[in-house]
């Protein structure tokens, strides 16, 4: 069957802004056009425990209601989680998958239950550190699923992110030159394998 | 024109109880239609409506709200999930006896024991004899859409019964999906105003409500008030017909989809219908004749036309997302099951409950019902008829072997 579908699953830890990340790609592709879903699994949520976060993106409508069980993307926001997840759980290996770690693509690979797609890495806490001065890992890692998926063209993406995050951060502007910094950094610093 | 946005199903239903700016809102949170109240409290706060915001203390105490205000002649609205709803029960059933049009957002949950905040149909559907109107969505759209026609239904002079307006508990109240919104001006225009013929303050046609009702007469209010649910049915078609030339878009008592040749098809109510078409459109690229009907209204239960939508097909499963504990299947299955007794060849029909308590149902997991179906239909064994699935159990009536 012709794949007209992007899936994607988020793997973070509570407070780290997953579910904000997933709504605001969800937002993203909308802006540009696509049939978008973006949804957390809900539980006894509480700060520091695994969470898990879902997008589909699409050129028509879905109308599938359930979890992502085989996703072409999978976005680790936690690389702790690596150890207790599988989150190369059903990932295509014609996809790939972003972990947030200071090392390298190649240096990941033992952690990933012998997965044979892609692997990428960015340094969200370091690139969230110096731009926002603080760890605020999702922005980062939202520019970076952008980025190697190819889902949105980047330009437009920067373009209408600019618009969601001045909605978002109506209350308090000043964050928003810096998390605007955070996308670009993190669109030039994903690194490939 | 239609405006083309993005909102998780809360957001649409907060959306269009802003929009219909009602009297009074009665407000008591719970997970997961919290974020409902939320919304409008924001509305309120900005000047966007001029609704009388009522924060109660319990839910029991938002439809008591409610009933004093409908009573009064005011379009009342709460929204509540789960507990919440168990705790309306006993004000439930005034509020229908009282033939008070109140239009509740339910966000529908598990009941607890054991605790658990995700979806399933319990929670309304432990309400179902309650007199209330019951429609239910696929996705925000049709929770949006749904909202729109829910005042005028419930207001129709020989109806004036109160109406739940659900949706699936974080499935689609907490999943952002695009979605097409109606302008302020011509949702106003369609909802239209509520003036009552009597209310509780009114000086020309004062009414009184709650009284004692003695048995000489109590039984003739009661049987006025299953009329009225008979007449719910053609208040649901005109409005949706209306709402059709309105918006353009369709809606009935259920939606057939692929039915027309179908050999097996399931009965479900909710969001699993979108999984569900997505799993059919598969199998008829193979060559399997899959149907379905999912079912938007509940009560009143369109018996006659679920039986005839059935009538051609060789097995059925009736999907419930509730379980009835009945010893003999779920509450949808019943009213299916009962509806096809007459029909002169009745359909092979199984019930499957499935999805308890927020277990997720996945397109394979919808094709597994499917291919039991076809095992029925080629064996003409029906074998257990009443099944969960997914069940980690060895005995083999549980399992419905291997659903």
């Amino acid at each position: 069957m012709e794949k007209t579908m992007t899936e994607i699953r988020w793997h973070g830890r509570g407070g780290q802004g997953t579910k904000t990340a997933c709504l605001l790609l969800a937002d993203a592709a909308f802006a540009s056009d696509k049939y978008v879903q973006g949804f957390p699994e809900y539980g006894p949520e509480r700060m520091g425990a695994p969470i898990t976060a879902y997008n589909r993106i699409s050129d028509v409508p879905c109308s599938i209601h359930s979890f992502i069980y085989q996703p072409d993307y999978v976005v680790v926001v936690d690389e702790s989680l690596l150890s207790s997840v599988d989150v190369t759980a059903g990932l295509n290996p014609e996809g790939g998958i972003v972990i947030n770690t200071p090392r390298a693509p190649y240096e990941m690979r033992r952690f990933l239950r012998g997965y044979p797609g892609r692997v990428w890495t960015i340094d969200a806490r370091r690139i969230s550190e110096e731009l926002l001065g603080g760890y605020f890992p999702n922005t980062p890692m939202l520019a970076a699923i952008v980025k190697v998926s190819g889902i949105l063209d980047p330009d437009r993406f920067i373009h209408d992110m600019e618009a969601s995050f001045h909605h978002k951060f109506a209350t308090k502007p000043q964050v928003i030159e810096g998390n605007m910094k955070c996308l670009i950094r993190s669109m030039q610093e994903v690194q490939a394998e | 024109m239609s405006i083309r946005e993005r909102l998780s199903g809360n957001e649409a239903v907060a959306y269009a109880m802003r929009q219909i700016n009602p009297d009074v809102f009665a407000a008591f949170p719970i997970t997961p239609s919290t974020e409902i109240p939320q919304y409008f409290a924001q509305y309120v706060a900005n000047g966007q409506v001029d609704t009388e915001y009522v924060t109660v203390e319990s839910e029991h105490s938002s439809m008591s709200t409610c009933i004093g205000a409908s009573a009064a002649g005011c379009r009342a609205v709460t929204a509540t999930s789960s507990a919440g709803l168990a705790f309306m029960y006993e004000v439930l059933y005034v509020a229908a006896s009282s033939r008070l049009p109140i239009t509740l957002a339910c966000v529908n949950r598990t009941l607890t024991g054991p605790i658990n905040i995700n979806n399933d149909h319990s929670d309304s559907m432990g309400a179902r004899d309650s007199g209330w109107i019951q429609i239910y969505a696929e996705n925000n759209q049709e929770a949006y859409d749904n909202y729109l026609q829910a005042m005028r239904i419930s207001e129709t002079p020989d109806v004036r019964l109160p109406i739940m307006v659900c949706q699936d508990g974080f499935i689609t109240s907490h999943a952002v999906e695009n979605i097409l919104l109606e302008e302020d001006a011509a949702v106003k225009a369609f909802v239209g105003e509520y003036h009552p013929e009597h209310a509780l303050m009114g000086r020309d046609h004062p009414l009184a409500v709650g009284p004692y009702d003695n048995s000489p007469y109590c039984m003739e209010h009661k049987v006025q008030q299953a009329e009225a649910m008979k007449n719910a049915k053609r208040a649901i078609l005109d409005v949706a017909a209306d709402f059709e030339k309105t918006f353009g878009r369709k809606y009935g008592f259920f939606e057939e989809y692929r039915m027309e040749d179908a050999e097996v098809a399931l009965v479900l109510i909710g969001s699993t219908a979108g999984t569900a078409k997505a799993c059919i459109d598969s199998l008829r690229n193979q060559g399997i004749k899959a149907g379905l009907v999912k079912v938007r209204v509940f009560r009143p239960f369109p018996f006659e036309e679920i039986a005839a939508a059935l009538s051609h097909v060789k097995a059925v499963a009736v999907m419930d997302k509730s379980e009835g504990y009945s010893a003999a299947g779920g509450p949808l299955f019943a009213e299916v099951r009962s509806a096809c007794y007459d029909l002169p060849n009745p359909p092979k029909m199984i019930d499957v409950v499935y999805g308890l308590a927020g277990r997720d149902c996945a397109v394979q997991d919808v094709e597994r019902v499917y291919r039991y179906l076809l095992k029925i239909v080629e064996t003409g064994e029906v074998g257990p008829r009443y099944i969960h699935m997914g069940q980690r159990s060895a005995r083999e009536e549980v399992l419905g072997n291997g659903l």
